[in-house]
């Protein structure tokens, strides 16, 4: 048994109560207090079968049922903490998290990306942020930055996710650790002006956010490389 | 004007459909797994595009405010296949999944024994899974095909309560609203019914139980079909009433079977801004 991690550390982007940036212990306290009493019952239930019957067994785990039912059963605006309660109940290895990420619905992605800070210490998981970062649903896209992403994604694929924010209209306060990672980047300076030089030359408006990021990249002290100095 | 299209195949339609949509007064669909035209050659293929009905296909619809749901199945054509007939296997996990709000669609091409064997497990899964079924009735030979239709649900454990009978026209309305099945009529351009008909339909039939939908695919096909419908409707003397509940509240209540329909996650969606207009009506 296990696994309660410390809360992920205070963010600009952390929302009191989100999925990804509430340690489990206290996501349970809250949501708890949201859920009616049928669906409070069934969260209860559910947790418990989880944690007690973790792992695979047959065609189909008995959390990974209340997984797929859990949008139904407390309402669609509380799927993603129960969600993310249940893979952390099951204490979901890599393995399992892939599965259920493959054989999920959209909303049941999003959940395992929402819980995978809580759940895999390492750079395990990454492919399932990469695959979340191909599609176009904004709403993977931004579970894809969150902790998780933040943490381990490399420098060329994150630059291109907060691109790609830019693009389909994520807004950029989705992004875990912002400021932290674009901090001093000249690289993700560099996109950003091609990008806002793209727009001006179409006569298209450039995305409010782009200057806000852009604001973000500029190197602690003034060293003379500005935005044209090299990656480092 | 709240419109519900119970049976279209967005997969096939563009983004200017759901916009057109929209603004003609859709604000729910219900997508049934079919036949994509081009014959598939494996299980795989079906499961990317059930995939695509519980992911990137609501996300689209939501969009442009239109709540989407599906219904996961076998088709009739291809259970005649043996390359595709093992994607029965992999219902099972996705018939538990949210926004699955029935079987479908299920039901007869060409009424062979393969077809027998599907519509009857498929039926099976159906009552396993505490969902409703969306049955398409065969375009040839159609009123033996009715009753052949009505026979196998009649003896499978899903009561015809549960059950949508879907392509109906004047000559299988009659039998089929005899079974105790919701009754489903497919508005097209050149086949199936007309909006003229549709208005006839119900003037001899009535509002119960019926539902009306634009069946819209790669085919020649119109998505605003039930539109269409509603404003004949009401050009032919039915009150608000008649048109909401056979666009909206008929659908609303089969689907609702499944205890699986949310209407109101679009206040929830994407980048969708929200609204309310799924709870009160316009
Ligand atoms: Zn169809």
């Amino acid at each position: 048994m296990i696994h309660h991690r410390p809360p992920t550390p205070a963010d600009p982007a952390a929302r009191p109560g989100h999925p990804a940036h509430t340690a489990p212990a206290a996501l349970r306290g809250s949501l708890t207090a949201r859920l009616d009493d049928p669906a409070r019952a069934w969260l209860d239930r559910a947790l418990d079968e989880a944690a007690d019957h973790p792992g695979t067994h047959g065609p189909i785990s008995v959390w990974e049922l209340r997984l797929a039912e859990a949008g139904r059963r407390c309402g669609t605006e509380h799927a993603d903490a129960v969600r993310v309660l249940i893979l952390h109940a099951a204490r979901a290895d890599t393995a399992a998290l892939d599965r259920v990420y493959r054989q999920g619905t959209a909303d049941e992605r999003r959940a395992v990306l929402h819980a995978l800070p809580h759940l895999v210490p390492g750079p395990d998981a990454l492919h399932l942020v990469e695959d979340a970062l191909r599609t176009n649903d904004t709403r993977l896209v931004a579970a894809a930055l969150g902790p998780y992403g933040a943490r381990h994604l490399g420098p060329h694929d994150w630059r291109h996710a907060v691109l790609k924010c830019l693009f389909t209209g994520v807004p950029v306060d989705e992004i875990t650790d912002l400021a932290r990672r674009a901090h001093g980047d000249t690289e993700l300076a560099r996109m950003l002006g091609a990008f806002a030089d793209e727009r001006t030359a179409a006569g298209r408006p450039v995305p409010g956010d782009l200057y806000r990021v852009l604001a973000l990249t500029a190197p602690p002290h003034a060293d003379g490389t500005g935005i044209d100095g090299k990656e480092t | 004007m709240r419109i519900f299209d119970p049976h279209i195949h967005m997969t096939s339609r563009t983004t200017d459909d759901y916009e057109a949509m929209h603004e003609a007064g859709v604000r729910a669909v219900v997508e049934p797994a079919f036949w994509l035209g081009q014959p598939r050659t494996s299980p795989a293929t079906f499961l990317d595009y059930f995939d695509s009905l519980l992911g990137w296909e609501p996300f689209r619809a939501a969009q442009y405010g239109i709540a989407h749901h599906c219904a996961i199945a076998l088709n009739p054509k291809e259970a005649n296949d043996p390359n595709c007939t093992p994607v029965l296997d992999h219902l099972p996990r996705y018939l538990l999944k949210d926004r699955v709000v029935a079987v479908g669609e299920i039901g007869y091409d060409s009424m062979t024994p393969a077809e027998d064997l599907a519509l009857e497990h498929q039926l099976q899964l159906a009552a396993d899974h505490g969902l409703p079924a969306l049955v398409h009735t065969p375009h040839r030979d159609k009123l033996a095909g009715l009753r052949r239709t009505v026979e196998v649900v009649r003896a499978s454990e899903l009561p015809p309560e549960r059950v949508l009978l879907d392509h109906l026209n004047e000559t299988t309305v009659k039998e089929a609203k005899d079974s105790g099945a919701w009754l489903g009529f497919s508005v097209y351009p050149d086949t199936k019914m007309d909006e003229e008909r549709m208005v006839a339909v119900i003037k001899a039939f009535g509002t119960e139980k019926v539902l009306v939908n634009s069946a819209a695919d790669w085919g020649r096909s119109d998505p605003l079909k039930t539109r269409r419908v509603a404003d004949a409707l009401l050009a032919a003397g039915f009150g608000e009433d008649d048109v909401d509940l056979v666009l909206w509240r008929n659908p609303v209540a089969f689907y609702g079977l499944s205890g699986r329909l949310d209407l109101d996650s679009l206040t929830t969606g994407a980048t969708h801004e929200g609204n309310s207009i799924l709870r009160g009506g316009e």
